[in-house]
């Protein structure tokens, strides 16, 4: 009952704040990852270059599938905005599901910036089904298709390190995040700006998705507290002798 | 269409989610629901091969850059799964392509993959120089030298070593928990966000 007493308090939370986001705006700290990847967004329309988003290869059965989710949601946002130019952004992933839901994702973004007309099916594109394979189908989308910049959000292993070897031999800015630990310490060693932990999810809010996504980073920020708050009881209690 | 694709996407996240709560009452339909998903996710396989053909086959049609891996890809995927469909995937041929293409590819992208490892830790220091770059490296050597088996045994011997390796997991696995709660409630909240239609990937918005 306690997991479904904090999913119910997320829930509200989420919603409370968002009814308030909506009334005054905040403001967002500085990440220079996600600067980083608006500046790419306006450099690829006016070079005429591509954006590479890359999923990752999370099953949206999995837990691993709220990574993706998130990728997603930066996604629509993405599409949107550089829908208008001369090379669509072209998506890959490593999950069938999710090259689906990649395509339906860029086709509600084209639509909304009123051209639809332009999207093809062939921008939302499954890589691979196995860790290699989808890193061997992304490495060749990079170096083939006139990419500005890589944006690799979601669920991957170690086989990243190969991708972000191709982004660097083609001078491509390289905006990354995972959730998996051994893709992050690849990051981290290999990426210009890495983005830590649930950085990840922000994604959203920094492009601009809309008040909900701020708000869910201000219920992450109070529910960190409470975790927080939580273990320096629990630890106290335990130093103390209480029978927990 | 968009609301009623939406409407049905919410419902039946919400009968799965509330069936892990509730399970006396919601188990047999969030166990139907989830038995329908895996069906639709064996057939998004089937359409994924599709798309990946598609998009190979017009890179072969448009001459563009590595059309003829496209070509190479197209007629291996055919030759797989004809074969695979008529012989099985228990008959010794199909075992072979197994063993003696895809094992030894993967095997060879593997060690890419170390060496591609070992030379991004040592462009750290020229990308970025900072603390946490050097601390990152240090203890990343540290733990190699500790765990990796030597000619002459364990440097400190079996006990130093392990404390070491101890001492070190100490810091490394609290922070791997914290990165880890941390990205639970982002899973958290990004599926709220789904469930209450506010993000529908699903293209309903």
């Amino acid at each position: 009952m306690l997991a479904l007493g904090v999913l119910i308090f997320a829930a509200a939370l989420l919603v409370a704040l968002t009814l308030w986001r909506r009334r005054s705006p905040g403001s967002l700290r500085l990440i220079e990852a996600y600067e980083r990847l608006n500046r790419s967004m306006g450099l690829a329309v006016e070079n005429g270059t591509r954006l590479h988003i890359s999923l990752g290869r999370g099953n949206l059965f999995t837990t691993r599938g709220g990574s993706a989710l998130a990728g997603l949601a930066m996604l629509r946002r993405l599409s949107e905005r550089t829908s208008v130019s001369d090379r669509p952004p072209i998506v890959t992933s490593g999950d069938a599901s999710l090259a689906i839901l990649s395509q339906d994702t860029l086709q509600s973004g084209y639509r909304a910036a009123g051209t639809e007309d332009q999207y093809r099916f062939s921008t939302g594109r499954l890589a691979g089904l196995t860790p290699f394979s989808y890193a061997a189908g992304t490495v060749s989308t990079i170096h083939d298709e006139n990419v500005s910049a890589n944006i690799f959000m979601g669920d991957f292993g170690t086989e990243s390190a190969l991708l972000v070897e191709a982004s660097d031999r083609e001078n491509a800015n390289l905006i990354a995040a995972s959730d998996n630990l051994s893709a992050q310490a690849v990051f981290y060693a290999s990426a210009q700006e890495p983005l830590i932990g649930e950085e990840l999810f922000a994604a959203g809010a920094y492009v601009g998705a809309g008040t909900s996504h701020e708000a869910s980073l201000n219920v992450q920020d109070i529910l960190r507290w409470l975790i927080i708050l939580a273990i320096i009881i629990g630890a106290g209690l335990k130093i103390l002798g209480a029978p927990i | 269409m968009r609301i009623f694709t939406a409407a049905f996407a919410i419902a039946a996240g919400f009968i799965v989610l509330l069936g892990y709560f509730f399970p006396d009452q919601l188990e047999s339909l969030r166990l139907l629901l989830i038995d329908w998903a895996i069906i639709i996710a064996g057939m998004a396989v089937l359409v994924g091969i599709f798309n990946l053909v598609a998009v190979q086959m017009e890179k072969i049609r448009m001459r563009q850059k590595g059309g003829t891996y496209g070509v190479i890809l197209v007629v291996a995927l055919i030759l797989t799964f004809g074969l695979g469909l008529i012989l099985g995937p228990d008959h010794p041929y199909m075992r072979l392509a197994m063993d003696a293409i895809i094992m030894p590819v993967e095997a060879s992208l593997m060690a890419i993959l170390a060496v591609t490892l070992i030379y991004a830790s040592i462009r750290l220091l020229r990308r970025r120089v900072d603390v946490m770059s050097v601390l990152f490296l240090v203890v990343a050597v540290i733990f190699l030298v500790f765990t990796v088996p030597t000619p002459f045994g364990p440097i400190l011997g079996d006990a130093g070593n392990q404390a070491i390796i101890n001492f070190l997991g100490m810091f490394s696995n609290g922070g791997a928990r914290g990165l880890l709660i941390g990205i639970a409630l982002g899973t958290l909240l990004t599926g709220l966000r789904v469930l209450f239609g506010i993000d529908r990937p699903y293209g309903g918005n």
